[in-house]
């Protein structure tokens, strides 16, 4: 069996096209590879909704921690202790737990027990939380002279939050909203092990990677390919927002702009 | 499964609310549950200062001026923060396990010619397996404890020692130079000047990683330890009055629930405390926190 045989029959197994069943035996390169590969379909789904979605929420609930009015600064403060002061593994089960039983009474959320959606959910508001976090920070950062500014020209309320204040806040925010990317990324690793059943064996890259590591005894293989393809997810994900960091800071001197570096120590 | 510690619990039938509460949570099985906590917290208190050694140890070599020590000092920085940390708990477990016995194998069956890879299977000599099959069940937990502990600390101790060596770099120039001066050497300067006076630069970094430690600890499910989550999972789930005194539906929902709140009430604790380290540690030092300390006392 050529090795286009097993991309075609394994390519797409992690959405449930393809072969039925995972390979039991003679486990070559091309199988762990092709696999795992597959298996990042999940992955980067995972992490590019929650990133997106996670974006919108992340925003409001900095300008709520920064607001003047104490029901919303309190709550904007509680979402964002909640998710980042737990482990996101145990959000994930308690999560899961959660979705089971409200199931019960409510058929409504039966997709949420499922992976697909279920997970989604709790990555988007871990996520919104960390951003939020590191948003907020910008936004107590911004230099006063900007503000002062656009009082002079007469910008005021949502006028100067779109001006001035937001893509400020964005410009000085981006470089360690980039980790959060990346992490975001790498903690998409953790829902098939939380929980969350993989239907079909349709799984992400590590539960296929754990998946070869546990049938053939040997972790050489598949955990550096995983690895591999996480580096180059790595890679990508910091070109495209380096690109965006760019285009923030295209107005400044070369020499002020803030360079992206690479900050990868957290678990969470 | 009678309840040892309370007397009405003899029988939980007739229980009213409170007491069967009071009853259900002594109950032998939850003892394992409690005894996972412990684990948690022994886990926590062996890793830190051993990954706080790693960390050091690494910074020391990333910094050193003799080239092999610097390349081994930065390659251990670079590999592990480099990677998913999950893949790397899943990886770094079993190499660590199959490089032990291994050299087990060598040392204590020389004359084994069969290949220790047979195919899918790794395959040593009875002798070297680690531990023992005759062993006892309590070293078995302990050996895989002991495993967990030492990858932790590697894994932490490539953090701290990115943290250590950031906060050697942040010393004052000045400092270090007025050293020189007085004529003390490379290690004077670095025992008496560089160390004591890098914490205040180290310390939020490491407070941050202390956080992300405690928020690392249910990664032990995964390396097979029968830890919180095992035993929230296990506790949880809907028991029948035909195994137990006391029936319930599924309560996972809630035991999660509880772990949450008792992370978050530990790392809201340890956020407040590293906040009064920082402020002591503050006190006297030549950056704009110790400034900003000296006029609010004057």
């Amino acid at each position: 069996m050529s090795c286009w045989d097993i991309i075609a029959d394994y390519g797409l197994r992690s959405i449930g096209i393809g072969e039925r069943l995972l390979p039991r035996s003679d486990f070559t390169l091309c199988h762990q590879f092709t696999l795992i590969g597959s298996g990042m379909i999940w992955n980067i789904y995972f992490g590019i909704l929650a990133l997106i979605t996670g974006f919108v929420l992340a925003v409001s609930l900095a300008v709520g921690k920064a607001s003047h009015n104490t029901v919303i600064r309190k709550t904007a403060e509680w979402i964002i202790f909640v998710f980042r002061g737990s482990p996101l593994f145990i959000q994930f089960f308690f999560a899961y737990f959660l979705f089971l039983s409200l199931k019960q009474t409510f058929p409504v959320f039966s997709p949420l027990t499922s992976a697909w959606a279920g997970a989604l959910v709790v990555l988007f508001l871990n996520t919104a939380a960390y951003s939020g976090e590191i948003f907020y920070g910008a936004l107590q950062s911004i230099p006063k002279g900007d503000i002062e500014a656009a009082d002079a020209y007469g910008l005021t309320g949502l006028k100067r939050f779109r001006r001035i204040t937001f893509p400020t806040m964005l410009r000085l925010a981006w470089p360690a909203y980039t980790n959060e990317a990346i992490f975001l990324f790498h903690a998409t690793t953790l829902v098939f092990f939380s929980g969350f059943p993989a239907k079909r064996q349709q799984g992400d890259a590590l539960y296929y990677a754990s998946y070869f590591a546990d049938k053939t005894f040997n972790p050489f293989v598949p955990y550096p390919i995983l690895a591999g393809y996480f580096i180059v997810l790595t890679l990508i994900v910091i070109a495209i927002f380096g690109a965006i960091n760019k285009r923030l800071n295209r107005h400044l001197p070369q020499q002020q702009m803030s360079k992206i570096r690479l900050k990868m120590n957290l678990i969470r | 499964m009678r309840c040892p510690i309370f007397s009405f619990c003899t029988d939980p039938d007739t229980l009213g609310q409170l007491q069967w509460f009071l009853c259900y949570f002594t109950t032998a099985k939850h003892a394992g549950l409690y005894v996972a906590v412990g684990t948690v917290l022994l886990l926590l208190a062996v890793t830190a200062p051993v990954a706080l050694g790693f960390g050091f140890a690494g910074a020391v070599a990333a910094r050193s001026s003799f080239l092999p020590l610097t390349l081994f000092g930065r390659g251990y920085i670079a590999i592990v923060r480099g990677v998913p940390d999950i893949a790397f708990f899943l990886f770094f477990i079993i190499a660590l396990d199959q490089f032990l016995e291994w050299i087990r194998h060598s040392i204590k069956c020389p004359d084994w010619t069969d290949p220790i890879r047979q195919g899918n299977d790794f395959v040593v000599c009875q002798a070297a397996k680690l531990p023992l099959g005759t062993a006892p069940q309590w070293v078995h937990e302990t050996y895989g404890f002991a495993l967990a502990v030492f990858t932790f600390s590697i894994v932490f101790g490539a953090f701290a020692a990115n943290v250590l060596f950031g906060a050697m770099q942040a010393v004052p120039h000045a400092q270090t130079e007025t050293a020189a001066a007085y004529g003390m050497n490379p290690r004077q300067t670095f025992w008496r000047i560089v160390v004591p006076q890098m914490w205040v630069y180290a310390l939020p970094g490491l407070g941050n990683l202390w956080m992300v430690l405690i928020k690392a600890t249910p990664l032990l499910f995964l390396l097979g330890i029968e830890d919180i989550v095992y035993w929230a999972r296990e506790l949880g789930g809907i028991k029948t009055a035909r195994f137990t005194d006391y029936p319930h539906g599924d309560w996972r929902m809630w035991y999660f629930l509880a772990l949450l709140v008792f992370y978050l009430a530990f790392t809201k604790v340890s956020e407040v405390f590293l906040d009064r380290v920082m402020k002591r540690l503050t006190h006297g030092q030549a950056t704009a926190g110790g400034e900003a300390q000296r006029k609010g006392m004057a």
